[in-house]
């Protein structure tokens, strides 16, 4: 299974497609924090507006920490985008260019092949956010260094600066499995069909729709909401909470794992009765 | 014998098209054989079948005499195949893709197993090269190195000269046949030529609209005794005149380029000849052709 990985890591990392992500994350990151650089103390006014006339804020706000959340709260909604790219492919491309005749015929079980396929697809999401991770936050700690990190949401949340770095892992952690969740709905589309456009256009449409169903005040979409994925993916926000609601986490991780679970089998299934005329 | 290909009652629906129906062959250790039909018999629904890309409706396959459906991995491990035309990861080398291929399948592949597979099938100097550059005919070629490069028992190759030049069709002809003659390989190889199968096979299938034609020895099934000739003649017109006031007008089929064309059983060559000749005809060639594409035609019922 180790050597179906890695040759499935090494078709993913050899296609230009798989470089759009690492190369939208690599010119989006640094252009904020160049911006930032220059109009920090401009955002940091206008963020804070409302209670600065109550509070005196003083010392490095403008850090690499308050970088690495905005930049992960900003890029967040669009990372699904650049996991699609590649889960989308990961099976109908190899319809499309009928290299699934040549895999096929090799003696290599189809439950195999589908887990090789699932697992470099993890692969590529985690080190997709970990790329994500070292150009927010490392490159953020870098230019800005640390200090204490502030956090608005429901309330003004300010962390001591040895209190945030874990606050990253575990949303980072949680991250992985939201962004699994994409990868594997892309997968399972495009187990099903035989062009990776599909899938692509179809795991995306699928999570615009979830998204805007789910902030549409309108009491029977509200009564949808608990069952869209989409609706827990925001999870990792929960770590930059005080104190972190953990089990509203664990809530939300396990239905996200279910839903990984289920998306996988329904690609498994399919592509174990498949009958390959590509 | 041994068995090495048994199938026995193999058919595929799909939905309202039944496009192989109750199909039954055999294929013996040390065979070239030739799987005969035209476009859209069934000869690829059928190789998919025996390489476990589609699942059958009905029937069974045995290979190596044990049943696919049971002992699938054994039985790929010692198939080397090319299914329909050479598709290959594009952006990947051609060294790449055997790697990737050999790998996949579990195989100790080396350096030196996958140049030397290269290099038997004349690109060994492509290797760094991308498969996106490559001619139909190169893929063709690598299609056949990959098939060949875990050294396997049997060999399956649908159509595998389609797309070639006449010197590449050729060369795969002859790496074929060395394949069998020399290195004990079973070979099962489709085709829609006729002429082709007769070059290469020994025994050999046609098929059409799933099902079976005729099996047979290729020596048996097509040395018929009928023969058609083509008959050059000093005097057209005279040796014409003659022959329709004689027995062999109900042989004589007509004139094509100067040439006149019989159709007779082979006995019965020479006494044409020799009434030719008596009658003051000079005959300057006769040559023997028999009509594959008629005969396939006939066979396949489509004549």
């Amino acid at each position: 299974m180790r050597t179906l990985v890695y040759i499935e890591l090494q078709k993913i990392f050899k296609k230009w497609r798989t470089y759009i992500g690492f190369i939208a994350i690599g010119v989006m990151a640094p252009l904020v924090q160049l911006a930032l650089y220059f109009e920090g103390d401009n955002y940091l006014n206008f963020a804070t507006r409302s209670f600065s006339d109550a509070f005196l804020i003083s010392g490095n706000l403008m850090n690499g920490y308050l970088v690495g959340n905005l930049i992960l709260s900003t890029l967040f909604i669009h990372i699904p985008f650049l996991i699609v790219l590649v889960g989308g492919d990961l099976m109908a491309g190899e319809a499309t260019s009928g290299t699934f005749r040549l895999l096929i015929t090799r003696p290599v079980s189809r439950f195999q092949l589908v887990n090789a396929k699932f697992i470099s697809g993890i692969i590529y999401t985690i080190s997709l956010l970990f790329f994500l991770m070292v150009m927010s936050l490392g490159l953020g700690l870098l230019i800005f260094g640390s200090g204490e990190l502030i956090s608005l949401r429901d309330k003004i949340y300010i962390f001591a600066s040895d209190d945030v770095l874990w606050r990253f892992f575990a949303a980072y952690g949680f991250s992985i499995i939201s962004m699994t969740t994409v990868m594997a709905l892309s997968f399972m589309f495009s187990a099903i069909v035989e062009n990776a456009i599909g899938p692509i256009v179809g795991a995306m449409a699928v999570i615009i729709i979830f998204m805007i169903l789910s902030v549409l005040n309108i009491d029977f979409l509200q009564t949808l909401t608990p069952y869209y994925f989409t609706t827990y993916m925001p999870s990792w926000q929960s770590f930059f909470a005080d104190p972190v609601d953990y089990s509203e986490v664990l809530k939300s991780g396990v239905i996200l794992i279910g839903y990984i679970a289920l998306f996988y089998a329904v690609a498994l299934s399919l592509f174990l009765k498949k009958d390959i005329l590509s | 014998m041994e068995r090495i290909i048994e199938v026995k009652g193999l058919t595929k629906k799909f939905k309202n098209l039944t496009a192989v129906d109750n199909l039954e062959l055999n294929v013996y250790a040390g065979d070239v054989f030739g799987f005969l039909g035209p476009n859209g018999a069934g000869k690829s629904t059928t190789i998919r079948m025996m390489l476990s890309l589609i699942k059958p409706t009905k029937g069974t396959i045995k290979i190596f005499g044990k049943p696919l459906k049971t002992h699938r991995k054994d039985i790929l491990r010692n198939i080397g195949a090319i299914v329909e035309k050479p598709d290959f990861y594009l952006y990947l080398t051609a060294y790449k893709n055997l790697e990737i291929l050999g790998k996949t399948s579990g195989y100790d592949v080396t350096h030196e197993s996958i140049m030397e597979m290269l290099e038997l099938v004349r690109l060994a100097d492509r290797a760094k090269s991308k498969v996106k550059t490559f001619s139909h005919g190169m893929k063709q070629r690598l299609g056949l190195a990959q098939a060949l490069l875990h050294d396997p028992k049997l060999i399956i190759l649908d159509e595998p000269t389609t797309g070639l030049d006449p010197e590449g069709m050729k060369e795969v002809r002859d790496l074929i046949i060395s394949l069998s003659k020399e290195h004990g390989k079973t070979i099962f190889l489709s085709s829609h030529l006729l002429s082709e199968i007769e070059l290469i096979a020994n025994r050999m299938i046609i098929i059409n609209k799933g099902k079976t034609k005729v099996e047979g020895s290729v020596s048996e099934l097509l040395s018929g005794d009928d023969v058609k000739l083509k008959i050059e003649v000093d005097d057209a017109t005279k040796a014409i005149n003659c022959l329709n006031e004689s027995r062999w007008k109900e042989f004589y089929k007509g004139e094509e380029f100067g040439k006149l064309i019989f159709e007779m059983n082979k006995d019965e060559v020479t006494q044409l000849n020799k009434f030719l000749v008596e009658n003051n005809v000079g005959v300057s060639a006769v040559v023997p052709t028999r009509s594959l594409e008629e005969y396939f035609l006939k066979i396949t019922g489509e004549g």
